[in-house]
């Protein structure tokens, strides 16, 4: 055990961990920061990279284990508690003050006043000195924020960490959202403020990127250290096996199915950031899995498809010459149904009652002439309900009162009502527990054996592996690779996706 | 859970729940009478002309509420429907003064309403603007129109007995007890609550205002319902213009209707409707409608001086919304 003031260690993690309900997120994690490193958090989705930052940031609490900063016990009671004594965290989703100058948002919370009267030329002055520090001296501080590209924003966002004096910098995938010329402007910053002595937590999930800023790194993996150590000694090929060596949960019920005829004809498909020029063939009684990183631009393609983002070139078809990416509607009406990733915000309306929100796509079969048939209704909901197995008081039950595996099921329940032949479905399984997920494997698997095409975008590799017949893996809005899942394995897919060299 | 307790329960959310306002209404009729029983042993609260009156008075908010609550289902508002009250009276006024058919200037003025709701709805759904403000403009823009239509006079005019004698009471002994204005509305409020609980249309209008993007999701046509919903509330609002006409003795005035958006939208509120969308109730909006004319007349039955009898109108509206929020325990 190293005493207080160890030379060079900033944060150090002792055994935290952290569950939520049943769910451990956080299992005995431990690592350490020190002062002028990078240290790399690496791991899947769900790996608990989060919770840890949010451990880190203040914003959770552990349940057991301890920090200490500067060999100081650190136990912040929230974000802001957090930033004063130097650990600060730049999200993914930006938090400045659109209306507000460079300046005023440098100094929100704690601004240069006297009598109430903020001194503005005071904090102009400040706030120059600190972007021209950063090498951002060209940024006006009277520019309003909300008129500046994301990655100045982000500049901003990291000046204002350091005006306060931050000693560790936590950056959640800085760059998922900035092109390759400002990521190297920002790489180019944070080795300036490394060389100034602080210490950076950053994750990604690019491997490129990690190694070219990162001095070490630590492989989360189900909530627990995989492993970790210097960048330098560990290859590509070591990382990914930390990442993804997990055994494999014998979860996947598989209903024999075959492909048949082309379904779907997508021909040079492009929306307004992804997909970038798709082709690709949809067959009937396939199950087509989309892999790639978050913002890779799968959930995007299926929008697209839908017709529900805008499309900016080419074209889909049904077999038979039916358009497709037109409109929701002109869609559902093709056959093609879309179960939303956004299950709260999109997917369902949480107060409307189970049978309501089932026969919405479908309500033409609970209806004659316009008018509903609540008998139909109840009938069709009650037998979804029965196939699927939701768990509900009765039809009338708001939906928002179900668990959200049962939630799922609902909106599941919805394209089987719509009898949808193209289904396509963004991270259907999220968020709902193992015996759920293995019920939606099976109502999948059997789908594709009626003949149906399944299109399913996931960031769980075993479920894509184990599901679907042909895997296509996106990157950067572009589809880069399809096989068969029987030619992929977890390594690849990670590598393709992250786009790391063998 | 005890027997007695879950007695309480189902108590409570039947008070909650779609009975709340028609359980409001019963109160305050119980408080009138009770004070005429005490105060005023010479004149019941609960008279048939009472009766009557109250029911004609409640014919111009509850047309209107009824339209708007279609537009509050649909997750909008519409804060111009005093204007275009106005607006439609005066067309209607006019139409008649100059000698057109009585039952083309009835259908002018429906056109009318339709067109100035139409506009909303075009407002909100091309020019994506939020409703509350694009309804604040054509509040004032519907004024000015129906101010240049009448010259800022009043407008006296002729009218058949049909049109201009809708909201006079029947003839002593009648079996019709209230004016047909009264069973026009009760008769289009009982259509709409059918089109809202058992047509494709109202399923639709109760989804866009629930939960928007569910709606696009599920295909349904989310600008055309908004379209027909705020054209919808318009052709309501003509049909109260003209009630409006029969109710000032045939004359046209366009100050008429100012504040009446604001009572539409208690009505609406106090029968359940959530200003969220996706939840309300065309006979809830019709009791809370009832409730506040009732509310008002008993006022005056009881001799509350006018400011007392507004601090008393907005308290109880109030004191509805806090119970209902508390109760939905969302946003607003």
């Amino acid at each position: 055990m190293n005493g207080p003031g160890e030379p060079g260690v900033l944060l150090r993690v002792q055994d935290v961990t952290k569950s939520f309900g049943a769910t451990q997120a956080l299992r005995g994690v431990s690592f350490d920061v020190r002062r002028g490193e990078v240290h790399a958090l690496l791991g899947e989705n769900g790996a608990g990279k989060s919770t840890l930052l949010k451990v880190l940031a203040g914003v959770h609490a552990p349940d057991a284990g301890g920090m200490e900063l500067l060999g100081q016990p650190y136990r912040p009671r929230g974000p802001a508690a957090a930033r004063r004594v130097g650990v600060a965290m730049i999200h993914q989703e930006l938090c400045l003050a659109p209306h507000l100058t460079v300046a005023e948002n440098l100094h929100l919370g704690a601004e240069r006043a006297r009598w109430g009267v903020v001194r503005a030329g005071e904090q102009r002055r400040a706030a120059r000195a600190v972007l021209a520090r950063l090498g951002h001296g060209e940024l006006d501080p009277d520019t309003r924020v909300e008129t500046l590209p994301l990655a100045l924003r982000q500049v901003v966002e990291i000046a204002r960490a350091v005006a306060h004096a931050a000693r560790v910098l936590i950056l959640d995938e800085p760059t998922s959202s900035l092109g390759e010329a400002d990521a190297a402007r920002l790489f180019a910053l944070l080795a300036e403020l490394r060389s100034g002595g602080l210490g950076i937590v950053y994750v990604s999930h690019f491997l490129d990127e990690v190694r070219r800023i990162g001095d070490r790194c630590t492989v989360l993996r189900d909530g627990a250290v995989a492993g970790g150590g210097r960048l330098d000694d560990c290859d590509d090929d070591a990382l990914v096996r930390l990442m993804v060596g997990r055994p494999l949960a014998a979860m996947f019920p598989r209903v024999p199915h075959g492909a048949g005829a082309p379904l779907v004809e997508i021909a040079g498909l492009g929306g307004r950031r992804a997909p970038l020029d798709l082709d690709l063939t949809l067959y009937a009684g396939e199950i087509l899995g989309l892999a790639g990183l978050v913002g890779a631009g799968r959930s995007e393609t299926l929008r697209c498809l839908f017709g529900l983002d805008p499309v900016r070139a080419g074209s889909a078809r049904l077999a038979g010459g039916r358009p497709l990416a037109r409109s929701p509607r002109a869609s559902i009406a093709a056959g093609v149904g879309l179960l939303s990733e956004d299950r709260a915000g999109e997917g369902l309306a949480l107060d409307l009652p189970v049978a309501a929100n089932l026969t919405l796509s479908g309500l033409g079969r609970c209806a004659r002439g316009g008018f509903l048939l609540p008998r139909a209704e109840r009938a069709a909901a009650a037998g979804h309900g029965a196939s699927l197995r939701i768990a509900m008081r009765s039809p009338d039950q708001p939906v928002r009162e179900l668990s959200g595996g049962n939630q799922q099921k609902v909106a599941f329940a919805r394209l089987l009502h719509q009898d949808a032949r193209v289904l396509l479905l963004d991270e259907p399984t999220r968020g709902i527990d193992v015996a759920t997920k293995a019920e939606l494997y099976a109502k999948i698997g059997a789908l594709a054996a009626a003949g149906r095409t399944v299109v399913l975008v996931s960031s769980y590799l075993p479920e894509l592996l184990h599901v679907c017949d042909r895997i296509a893996v996106f990157r950067r809005g572009r589809m880069v690779e399809v096989r068969a899942a029987a030619d992929w394995n977890e390594e690849d897919l990670v590598r393709v996706a992250a786009g790391g060299q063998r | 859970m005890s027997q007695e307790r879950r007695g309480i329960a189902r108590a409570g959310s039947w008070l909650r729940g779609a009975f709340a306002p028609f359980v409001g209404l019963f109160v305050v009729v119980a408080l009138f009478t009770v004070y005429g029983w005490v105060a005023k042993p010479e004149s019941q609260f609960l008279s048939a002309f009472r009766m009557a009156l109250i029911a004609k008075q409640t014919a111009i908010v509850g047309v209107t509420a009824l339209g708007a609550t279609l537009v509050v289902l649909s997750g909008g508002i519409d804060l111009s429907v005093g204007s275009m009250l106005a607006l439609c009276t005066v067309v209607l006024a006019q139409a008649l003064a100059g000698g057109v058919d009585p039952l083309a200037a009835l259908g002018l003025t429906l056109a009318v309403g339709a067109a100035a709701g139409a506009v909303n709805g075009l407002l909100v759904t091309r020019l994506r603007l939020v409703p509350f403000l694009a309804t604040l403009g054509t509040m004032l823009l519907f004024r000015g129109l129906a101010e240049e239509i009448a010259a800022q006079q009043k407008i006296p005019a002729p009218a058949p007995a049909w049109l201009g004698g809708l909201l006079d009471p029947p003839a002593p002994g009648s079996a019709w007890l209230v004016c047909d204005g009264v069973w026009i509305v009760a008769a289009l409020a009982l259509v709409l609550a059918f089109v809202v609980r058992r047509t494709v249309f109202g399923r639709h209008v109760v989804a866009v205002g629930s939960n928007a993007a569910t709606a696009r999701l599920c295909g349904v046509p989310v600008a055309r319902v908004q379209m027909v919903v705020y054209a919808l509330g318009g052709l309501l609002v003509a049909l109260g213009g003209v009630f409006e006409f029969a109710n000032l003795s045939r004359q046209g005035n366009p100050m008429s209707g100012v504040g009446l958006e604001l009572e539409a939208i208690a009505a609406v509120v106090l029968g359940g409707a959530s200003l969220g969308g996706g939840r309300g109730s065309i006979v809830g909006a019709m009791a809370g409608a009832l409730l506040m004319t009732t509310l008002r007349s008993g006022c005056v039955y009881a001799e509350v001086p006018d400011p007392l009898q507004k601090v008393l109108i907005g308290g109880i509206l109030l004191a509805a919304i806090a119970v209902d929020r508390r109760r939905a325990g969302a946003s607003p």
